[in-house]
Order: C-alpha cells, then structure tokens, then sequence
C-alpha cells in the first residue's frame, strides 16, 4: 500500500475572537495520495482556507490546531519547530495563492523571486537557478521565457503572473501543491489554459495537489477525488465521478442542481439552497447544515450525523443518506421546468447607435509638448436593441469594454459619440442633461454588493430617498413606508429589515436590497454588472431567481453583464458577445452554444467549467493575451488569438456582418454555412484517459 | 458605530485616562475663574518667590502672583484658542478636501498644488512674518493657525473622499439626480468622519503646542493675561530663584498634549479596528 502524500485526521482548528475560542474546523479528515488532485469545495465561511492554511501549519496568531494529525509522506507535521517548517515551506509544499499579484514582490523581477527559491532550498548558484528560473517559465508555457524572465509582475498580465507563481510553487518539485482558488480572478479563456497546465504539470511532477475552490465546474474538469466542507465539517468527499454522478449529502445536491446550465428553449427556474452559512458564533451544535437542509427531521437538529463510510469508500455525513441512495426522499436535482413565463414585448425600451467611448485622449497640454498618445477605444461604434420585459446578455472576457458599455448607457461615464433612445425617445448621453424621469427608467445593480450601500444608511433609509427621488407624485410618509415592505417582501426579505444597517447583512443580503433599490421606481431597463460573481453559488441562484420572478412581474427588461455564459443563458433571451470594444456576435440565448458561431464565442463556451466530470467538450485554447485596446489589431480584431484564421484577409479586412438566420449575425470573413460545418465536428476527445 | 466606539474607548484604559486628562482641562478652563483663589493679576503683597504651599499651591511668581491662579486663568486661552482653530480648520478643510477629491480633474490639480506650496513653508515661520505684520493678537494666531492647518486636513479629507467616491452607493445616488451638495455632505461625509476625528484630535494638540510656541515667543496673548507660553519665558530668568513658576505651566502644557495625543491615539486605533471589521 502507498503513503498517501497528506494525511489529515481529525483536525480541529479554533479562532479567538471576542475573548472566546471558536470552532472553525471539526474533526476533518483528508487522505490525499500521490499523483492525485484532490478538491476542497466550500462556500465562503466553510473554512476551505483555514484548512489550506492549517495543512502548512501557517494559521493566523490568534487561530490555534487543537487536535488532530497532519503527516506529510508519513512524517507528521505537527511535531517540527518553526525552522524545520521553513524548510518544508516551499520546498516540500508549496502554494499558488489566489491573488498572484499580491503574492509577488513589486520590486524585482520575476525571475529572480523564482531563482531565489532555488537558490535557498537547493542551495544553487546565482547562474545555475537563474538557468532554471528561465526553464520554469518555459514549461508553464509562457513565451519567450528569457525576457519575461527580467520582468517586473506589473507589467505582466494577470495570467502570466499567475504562470510565474505556478512556475515558483513547482520549481522545487514540492511534493504536495496548495491551490488556493488560483483562478478566480482570471478570464474563462486564460483560466481554461492555466487548468490544462496544472493538470500536465501535476503529473509531470510526480506531485499530488490540493486545490482549493467554490467552482464545482472546475472541480468536476480538474480533481480526481472531491470533498465538501460546510460550517467547518466534511458534508461528503469521494471520487469526483460518483459524487457528481450520485450526490447522497442534501448539502451537494443542493449546490449542483443550483448551477445555471444551458436548457435550450425550456424556461428554467433554478433549485435554491435557502438561507446563509452561520457565522462561527452561531453554528449549530447538531448537524450544521440542518437549518438550510430541505430534507430536515427533528432527529437532525438534535444529533449530530457521524461521518460514515459507504462500502465503495465514499463518505457522506448525513441521517438520511440511505433514504437519499434508495430514492425514498427526492431532492431536486436540476432546474425545473418554470411555466409561468411572460415573453418579451416588441416595443423597444432602449436603443444604442455607434456608442463610442474613448479613455486617454491627449489634452492640449500633451499636445503643446507633443506627446499625444493615441486613444483607448474602449467601446467602439456599438449599437443594440433591448425589447420589453426582455433580457439582453452581454458576454466577453475583461478589456472587452461591456463594463464601459452599460455605463455609458446609464450615464455614469458619457458617451463620446452615439445616440441613446429610451422607450423611442432620444436619450441625453450626459447624466446631467437626463430629466427625473429618464433617470427612474434607467436603474443599476451594481457588481460589489459590499460598497452598493451606504454604510451609514440603514436599509430603510436607502429605499425611502430613492424612492422619494424618483416617484413622479409626491407620497406621504405612508406610501414609502408602504412601498418599502412591498420591495421587502419583493426581494423575499423580512419587513423589519428595514431597520438594520448593511453592516449587519449578508453578502446576498446585501445584493437584494441592491435590487430592492434599483426596482424602488418602476424602471424601464436595469442595467445588472455582474450581479452575482461576488457571490457564494447557493446565494447566487437564489439572486438569479429573484431577477427572473421581478422581470416576469413587474415588466422590467435588464442589460445583464457578466463573465459567466451559463448566468447570462439562464437569464437572457438575446445575448450579445463582445471582443475589444465591438460586438462580434448576436442572436438568441440558446443559438450561441451551438454552431455556427463566431470562433471567439465558440471558444468561451468551450473554455467554461461544466459541473459534470462526464462531459466531453470541444478544446479550443485561445493563445497569447487580449490585445491592447490603445493599439487595436488591423482587419478583424481577433485575428490574433483566433484558432480558426484564414489568412491574410482576416489581417487586413474588417470583417462583414454574416446573416445566420432569425436575427442571428456573426461577423466573420468565414461564411455562416462553413462556420457550421467547422464547428459541428465531434469533441475532441477531452483529455488522455485519468 | 459611534456608539461601538464609545464601549472601546472604556475598554482601553490609556486613552481612557486621555479622555479624562482632557475633560479635567476643560472643566477647568470653564469653571477656572470659579476655583482660582486669586485673580490672575492680583499682586500679593509681600509674597513673591514663595515656594508651593497649602496657601500657594504652585507658590508665587517673582512679582508676588499666585502661580496656580495664573495656571488655571490661563487654560481659558491655550485651550480656547486651539479649539477655535482646530474647528475653523476642520470646516475648511473638509469642504476642501471634499470638493477636489470628489471632482477630480483640473480643479484638484491647482487646489492641491496651491495647498502643497502652503505645507512648504515652515510653521514657526509662517507665524512669525504674518504675527509681525499684523501684530499679536489671539486674532491673529487664530488667523496663522487656520492658514497652517486647513491644507493638512484637506488632504486627509482628499484622500479618504477618493476612496469613497467611486463606489456603488455613491453612483447609485448619481444615478437617481441627488445634487452634488447631497452627495457630498450625505453620502461621503459619513463615511471620511473617522479619518476626520482622528485628525482633529491630531489637529488640536499640535494647536495646543504652536499656540503655547507663540505665546513663549511673545507673539500670542499680551500681558498681564497668563499665558503659558509667555510664563514659561517670563520665568525662564528666575529659574534657580523660582523653578515651579517655570515647572507648573510647562508641565500644565505637557499634560495637556499627552492627554489629547492619548486620545486621538486610542480614537485612531478604534476607528481602524472598526473600519476592519467592516
């Protein structure tokens, strides 16, 4: 039998707060063998990184290991003295963090932080961890690996400089690697290249790896083996193909089947987990997740379910596990079909021509001492029609200019050129020149739920100024109070919230009363920026029903952003695609996950985690950077990261816009019918045999 | 949050004492002329360069003046005028910074460089050119002060408004046409108050030591009005003859400034600790 490279048993790790100690992790227990990736999957609260943390016995002062056993290749850890651990520290584990940024010295090249680690647990000359400094950047495949080399971080690309925190982490050929969420702040396409690298170089490495995430999409495509922390206790953990396949814990059918997924043509409505993660204080002393579970019986708030192991190896800790395997207690398991649905309207709410917005534009200063540069283009001639009650989804991966886009349209920057028509009349492009009621037509849900209100504001407050601001009659002190339980009630939170200050919310608290306020004045349009990457998944289902159930009831339509082609499907009816400040391609939500479509779509859906370790999905691999938007590309301007080029005309032609039928355009030089039957080719294969 | 703060301060004991440092200060300063035995120009006949008794408790001055009367007249003014200074400069500053940090632009470039020059120049020299011009008076240190202090709270103001004003709550008023003034006083205001009371405090006792500067230097309040400044020069001469008219307003001043910077220390603490809970 094989030494497994980590084995945890039992841990429990507390935090001193509030002059008490708390239980932040319980009896967790982890086994992870040599060449394997093992996920830790867990919501915001679970305490994934306090065990990412405690595993390198690198936890915060006021956060102590209680009990347990932590042993690395049979050698326990616990037992070594703080200078036995520095040398453990990236030699024999070594982390990615998630912010690759922050992680790296600002003040000197990159390859020499990697040389340094060499140079410190390998005992290497100056020359020779240079050499492999550069090696290292070779093999985590970034280009011309001697120049980035003599780099500094900032003036790599997020991607790159997460290569070089990979390529540090493996320079030492640790034996175990912690991946704390390392691509999260990523783009799909630079995230789906960084998970095939980890995957190779795992492997190649003879290493074994823990990656820590709150993706179960990626988990499903990368791990070998998953476990599910909730409240600080293991829920469920086995392989990822049965646990995925056959989910037994409530806890993770619930997060499964909350995932938005592509149902073509069916109006879905998305299984929600109820309620938030306790907080450390209020955790329940039986089983955790009692309060949220759907298939609860007193016996569950009573005693707390051990962790059992199924005769495959599985384990699952809940009561009702055997009635869950045997089908006796049914848990949704996927999106239902939702019957309620009112189509779109044809009446146009909003109309954008030729929306330009230039950044950096030379002043005359500049100009005098002949240093005018030129302009970023960051939206470029855009236009685009949003119907009634209809929903508009807006995809393209950061730099594309979506953000400025839907600002521009609200008003929070001014559009340089272009006409604005709101509900057919034309729209001021500066929001000074908006009248009060354009304004209250045009609302926004902002991306950070955590600086969407004022601290200082209770939730009350912050409804009953909008409100009064926006109403065209002037309302009593009853009508607002009135009008804020409605919008309460709306966003399915209590009345007495009212009362409270954000600081007392949560995170999906606070994006409801986000949306409360946006609704407060019956607007024709809401312009949603990303509404839920800062969320936790099980919140953000509960956000996305909440946006459809709104749209259906009180006619509004949205302009929804988002980096997630699976959270703008779900929502939108129409989806535009964006690349470099253009749209590339439009059409129906469903039409733009099949072919034909325009290459650059076809590979940000290719690029996109999908929950289910089974799938085959086509690899296409966009290479190299988004170039910069201040020295656009000629021709077509994906010309230079697009798999499927046809040579010198993408170059030096803008491409023309192709018809693919019921309002479905692509531009593209290749015609609608080639794209089709390029793209219609069986997957690839996804990768080698695990 | 205020509130939150108050329960901490009780919970440290060293700004505890500052806060109690400071209410003795005040309460003095109100009800001075009530405790003081003596008027602060009462000459006793008889009774110069008496050392510290039950009669005379910081004893008598070389003209016969009760030392402890003069102390407690004179915490009137050193507390009064720094107190008027440090308010005026908090206005000023605030509208200030608010403003150039919310508009950005042309405007916080030639602000911020005109309140950039003003830091420039030193404090001490500042008031000596200006209280020579137009003469001393507590006017004009008041004047001097404002001038000194209201670019350093401004740029405090600037870069806490910088922070504020491209978050959501922010855009989601301009979003539903609140004015600018709104915006600023109601939205952002709330939000800089701790970097705010943090620096007043900070403010004020720097106030504190300039004002006692000047009057030591004989350009704030005349005589025969006790000023500590002034009595710590006027005793300076006697100094082997009559040392506690030197030790007791030197170290009134002192107490003073370590109460204050007590304070002001704990509420910074306070304030960032609350700030990271958030």
């Amino acid at each position: 039998m094989t030494v497994p490279v980590l084995q945890v048993e039992n841990l429990n790790v507390d935090y001193r707060l509030e002059r008490q100690w708390l239980n932040a992790l319980r009896d967790v227990s982890l086994t992870i063998n040599p060449l394997e990736i093992h996920g830790l999957v867990g919501e915001s609260g679970s305490g994934k990184t306090t065990l990412a943390l405690a595993l390198m016995r690198y936890l915060a002062p006021n956060a102590r290991i209680s009990s347990g056993t932590i042993s690395l290749d049979g050698d326990d850890l616990l037992a070594k003295s703080p200078a036995d651990m520095r040398r453990i520290w990236g030699k024999d584990i070594s982390l990615v963090p998630q912010d690759s940024l922050a992680s790296l010295n600002p003040s000197y090249p990159v390859g020499d932080q990697i040389a340094e680690v060499t140079r410190r647990h390998q005992r290497l000359s100056r020359r020779e961890s240079w050499r492999q400094a550069v090696e290292m950047l070779r093999r985590v495949k970034l280009a011309d690996p001697e120049t980035v080399a003599r780099r500094y971080p900032h003036q790599l690309s997020g991607g790159m400089q997460q290569r070089v925190t990979i390529a540090m982490a493996l320079s030492t050929q640790p034996r175990l690697l912690i991946l704390d969420e390392p691509t999260t702040a990523l783009d799909v396409t630079t995230q789906a290249v960084i998970l095939d690298l980890f995957r190779e170089l795992i492997r190649a490495n003879n290493a074994a790896a823990l990656y820590v995430s709150h993706d179960l999409g990626i988990v499903a495509q990368l791990c070998d083996r998953v476990t599910v922390l909730y409240g600080g206790e293991v829920m469920a953990s086995g392989p990822v193909a049965t646990l995925y396949r056959q989910p037994l814990h409530p806890y993770t059918i619930g997060l499964l089947a909350s995932l938005p997924r592509p149902t073509p043509g069916v109006e879905t409505r998305l299984p929600a987990i109820e309620g938030a993660a306790p907080s450390l204080a209020e955790r329940p002393r039986a089983c955790v997740f009692e309060p949220r579970c759907p298939a609860a019986i007193p016996l569950c708030a009573e005693v707390k379910p051990a962790l059992e192991k199924l005769p495959d190896g599985r384990l699952v800790k809940c009561h009702r596990w055997r009635e869950i395997a045997s089908g006796a207690v049914q848990l949704p398991t996927a999106p239902v079909q939702q019957t309620t649905s009112a189509p779109p309207r044809q009446r146009t709410v909003l109309q954008a021509d030729g929306v330009t917005k230039r950044f950096g534009e030379s002043n005359l200063l500049d100009q005098i001492l002949g240093r005018a540069s030129k302009p970023v283009r960051a939206v470029d001639g855009v236009s685009l029609r949003i119907r009634e009650r209809s929903t508009l989804g807006l995809v393209g991966e950061s730099g594309s200019g979506k953000t400025t886009l839907a600002r521009c349209i609200v008003g929070l920057t001014t559009a340089d050129e272009g006409e604005l028509e709101l509900l057919e009349v034309p729209l001021a492009n500066a929001l000074s020149q908006r009248s009060r009621d354009e304004l209250r037509n045009l609302q926004m849900v902002f991306q950070n739920p955590n600086d969407a209100l004022n601290p200082y504001h209770t939730v009350g407050q912050a409804l009953a100024r909008t409100i009064r601001r926006l109403s065209a009659e002037r309302l009593t002190d009853e009508d607002i109070r009135q009008r804020i339980a409605q919008l309460l009630a709306a966003v399915r939170l209590p009345a007495e919230y009212a009362g409270r200050y954000p600081a007392e919310l949560s995170g999906g608290e606070k994006q409801r009363v986000a949306i409360a306020r946006a609704f407060a004045a019956n607007p024709a349009l809401i312009v949603a920026d990303e509404p839920t990457s800062a969320l936790d998944v099980s919140v953000q289902s509960v956000v996305l029903n909440l946006l459809k159930d709104l749209r259906a009831r009180e006619s509004t339509s949205y302009l929804l952003i988002s980096h997630n082609l699976d959270v703008v499907a779900y929502l939108a009816d129409w989806i535009a695609v964006m690349y470099l400040g253009e749209i590339v391609e439009e059409g129906d939500a469903d039409d733009v996950y099949n072919p034909p479509s325009h290459p650059y779509t076809e590979a940000l859906v290719s690029a996109r985690p999908v929950p289910d370790p089974a799938a085959r999905q086509k690899i296409i691999r966009l290479e190299g950077e988004v170039p910069s938007a201040r020295h656009l590309p000629s021709g077509c301007r994906f010309h230079t990261r697009c798999p499927r080029k046809l040579g010198a005309i993408c170059e030096t032609e803008a491409p023309p816009w192709r018809d693919a039928g019921d309002g479905h355009f692509i531009r593209c030089h290749i015609p609608v019918d080639e794209l089709a039957e390029l793209q219609a080719g069986p997957p690839d294969s996804k990768h080698e045999d695990r | 949050m205020f509130a939150r703060a108050l329960a901490q301060l009780t919970r440290r004991p060293l700004t505890l004492l500052g806060l109690c440092i400071v209410i003795l200060f005040l309460f003095v300063a109100v009800f001075g002329p009530a405790i003081a035995p003596y008027r602060y120009d009462t000459i006793i006949r008889g009774a110069a360069r008496q050392p510290p008794s039950a009669e005379h408790l910081f004893g008598t001055d070389r003209l016969g003046r009760d030392v402890f009367s003069r102390v407690v007249w004179g915490a009137r003014d050193i507390i009064f005028l720094p107190a008027v200074t440090t308010a005026l400069s908090v206005i000023f500053g605030t509208c200030i910074g608010l403003l150039i940090g919310y508009y950005g632009g042309w405007l916080d470039e030639i602000v911020s460089r005109a309140l950039d020059s003003l830091l420039a120049i030193p404090a001490l020299v500042l008031a000596l050119v200006m209280l020579g011009t137009i003469g001393p008076s507590p006017f004009g240190i008041i004047v001097v002060i404002v001038m000194l202090y209201t670019p350093i709270v401004a740029r405090v103001v600037r870069s806490a408004t910088l922070n504020i004003r491209s978050q959501g709550f922010v855009e989601a008023a301009r979003l539903r046409g609140e004015s600018t003034l709104y915006i600023l006083f109601q939205e952002i205001l709330p939000g800089v108050l701790p970097a705010l009371t943090v620096e007043a405090a900070l403010r004020f006792s720097y106030a504190i030591f300039l004002t006692a500067s000047l009057g030591f230097l004989g350009l704030g309040v005349q005589p025969p009005s006790p000023d500590w400044g002034r009595m710590v020069n006027e005793a300076r001469d006697s100094v082997s003859q009559t040392p506690w008219a030197l030790w007791a307003p030197a170290g009134a001043i002192a107490i003073l400034i370590i109460g204050v910077n007590l304070l002001s220390d704990g509420l910074r603490r306070i304030f960032r600790y609350e700030g990271q809970v958030e």
